[in-house]
């Protein structure tokens, strides 16, 4: 695997099949938590590091556990079991640690647990035959891009706290029509890398 | 069949207990000691989390008092009993908790304050104080747009049918949130044992005061002089009451040209008299 290749496979998580835009993986977060910048990153910076984690543990089980003893349509319930476990276990550590991460987190780290994109990226390092320097590459990107789309979002609903919304379009629903129209705008790089 | 049911079975209760035994060991290493007091005296609180003791709500307060940087009695929401109750959990003694209400200095009804402009905009006193002061004549009184009333979490506001925000004493904690967002600073704490008020809050010479309000305080020293505790000073143009000195003999209401000074009598059974009104 060349350098070449795992930059398109970064660029490739991050901005053609973005999880939010191109997925669609882990809308609920990202509605519920783009009202304010800060919290959006704060959310962000959760998801990246809890994605990573979790690929790269998912990948070992799937890899020395789950492929040798024919366990594969156990992938679900086991991948969401070592999610589970380790927002805990990350939970504990940084209380322990970092008391001030804690407390920007806060809400956010357990919230995780239901975000349906880190499950995605889990499930879909099992169903391709990624490396582990490929499963790190792949999760990380996956993360940055999915922090870039509710940082995106949050910045654009900040400022629609100054707009004279209509009062139909107000709130969730012109939440919706922004992420369809940004999704769009996504859908304009598929195809920009072949096979990507 | 069988086999591979048995054999996810097994996978699955391995791994679960193997996780299970990481987050008990991870729980025991990483345990981080709480103050257990925290957590009571979280539970002891309103839980209004209104910020009147300068934390960031109940459970900072709660964080603070247990490491001693906050007062036993800090809580003004919760008034004199959780004041004991928290002194209770911190083993210190309960100083002496005094209960503070909200109170409108301010007599400038529709009827009695000159208003010479509409505000149409904004419907919030901070804004109309921005905008060229809303419609009333007096720069110094209130606005009546009602932002203190929207601000109180324990609904003791409400907007009387004269413009002035009425305080209900009973429901006000004292949690000075109304006191802070007022802009023209109308609405401040008083004990909630004082009797005699000088509402008004202009400090303009009471030749401009007479032009635009019919219900302020003048300055015309008549009350100072009145007074036979010496309890009022006429200082910058207006009447102030040392609370301490007063006995609620209601000599300076009477007395008063404006009627601006209000007092409710000698007895806490006295009959309170709405804001604005004084005793004749």
């Amino acid at each position: 695997m060349s350098f070449g290749a795992l930059i398109l496979l970064f660029v490739g998580s991050a901005l053609i099949n973005n999880f939010i835009l191109s997925r669609f993986l882990g809308i609920c977060a990202f509605l519920g938590v783009s009202r304010r910048l800060d919290t959006a990153l704060g959310m962000g910076a959760a998801v990246v590091f809890v994605m990573t984690c979790s690929a790269l543990i998912s990948w070992a089980i799937q890899r020395y556990l789950l492929t040798p003893f024919k366990l594969q349509f156990l992938e679900y319930v086991i991948f969401i079991l070592v999610i589970a476990t380790f927002v805990q276990l990350l939970e504990m550590v940084i209380k322990k640690y970092s008391p001030s991460l804690y407390e920007a987190f806060g809400i956010y780290l357990p919230l995780i647990t239901t975000n349906c994109s880190i499950l995605g990226v889990a499930l879909l390092v099992a169903g391709s035959s990624y490396n582990l320097l490929q499963t790190l590459v792949f999760a990380v990107g996956s993360g940055l891009g999915w922090t870039l789309a509710i940082v995106m979002m949050a910045g654009l609903r900040e400022e629609l706290d100054f707009a004279d919304v209509p009062l139909s379009l107000q709130g969730s629903s012109l939440s919706l029509l922004i992420a369809a129209i940004m999704s769009l705008a996504f859908a304009g790089f598929a195809g920009v890398v072949p096979n990507l | 069949m069988w086999a591979s049911i048995g054999l996810s079975a097994v996978a699955m209760g391995v791994l679960a207990i193997a996780f299970a035994l990481l987050l008990v060991w991870a729980s025991r290493t990483f345990a981080v000691k709480n103050d257990p007091r925290i957590e009571m005296l979280t539970n002891l609180l309103p839980g209004a989390n209104c910020g009147a003791c300068g934390f960031s709500g109940c459970s900072g307060f709660a964080k603070a008092a247990a490491e001693g940087k906050a007062p036993a009695d800090g809580c003004r929401a919760g008034g004199p009993s959780v004041a004991a109750k928290v002194a209770e959990v911190l083993g210190v003694k309960a100083s002496g908790f005094k209960r503070q209400v909200a109170h409108v200095f301010c007599s400038g009804t529709e009827a009695l304050a000159k208003r010479s402009a509409d505000y149409e905009g904004w419907e919030d006193c901070r804004a109309a104080d921005l905008v060229g002061g809303g419609g009333k004549d007096c720069a110094f009184g209130c606005l009546g747009l009602g932002t203190c009333v929207k601000s109180c979490l324990f609904g003791a506001l409400s907007m009387g049918p004269d413009g002035l925000p009425i305080v209900d004493t009973e429901r006000c904690t004292g949690c000075g949130i109304c006191a802070q967002v007022c802009p023209r600073g109308v609405i401040q704490l008083v004990d909630a044992d004082r009797r005699t008020f000088v509402n008004c809050v202009s400090p303009a010479p009471g030749k401009l005061v007479r032009q635009v309000c019919s219900a302020g305080c003048i300055a015309c020293n008549i009350c100072q002089r009145t007074c036979e505790t010496g309890a009022i000073h006429v200082v910058d143009n207006l009447a102030i009451i040392n609370p301490d000195a007063c006995t609620a003999c209601g000599k300076c209401a009477a007395k008063c040209p404006t009627h601006v000074i209000e007092c409710l009598g000698p007895q806490e059974e006295a009959e309170p008299l709405a804001a604005g009104q004084a005793v004749q």
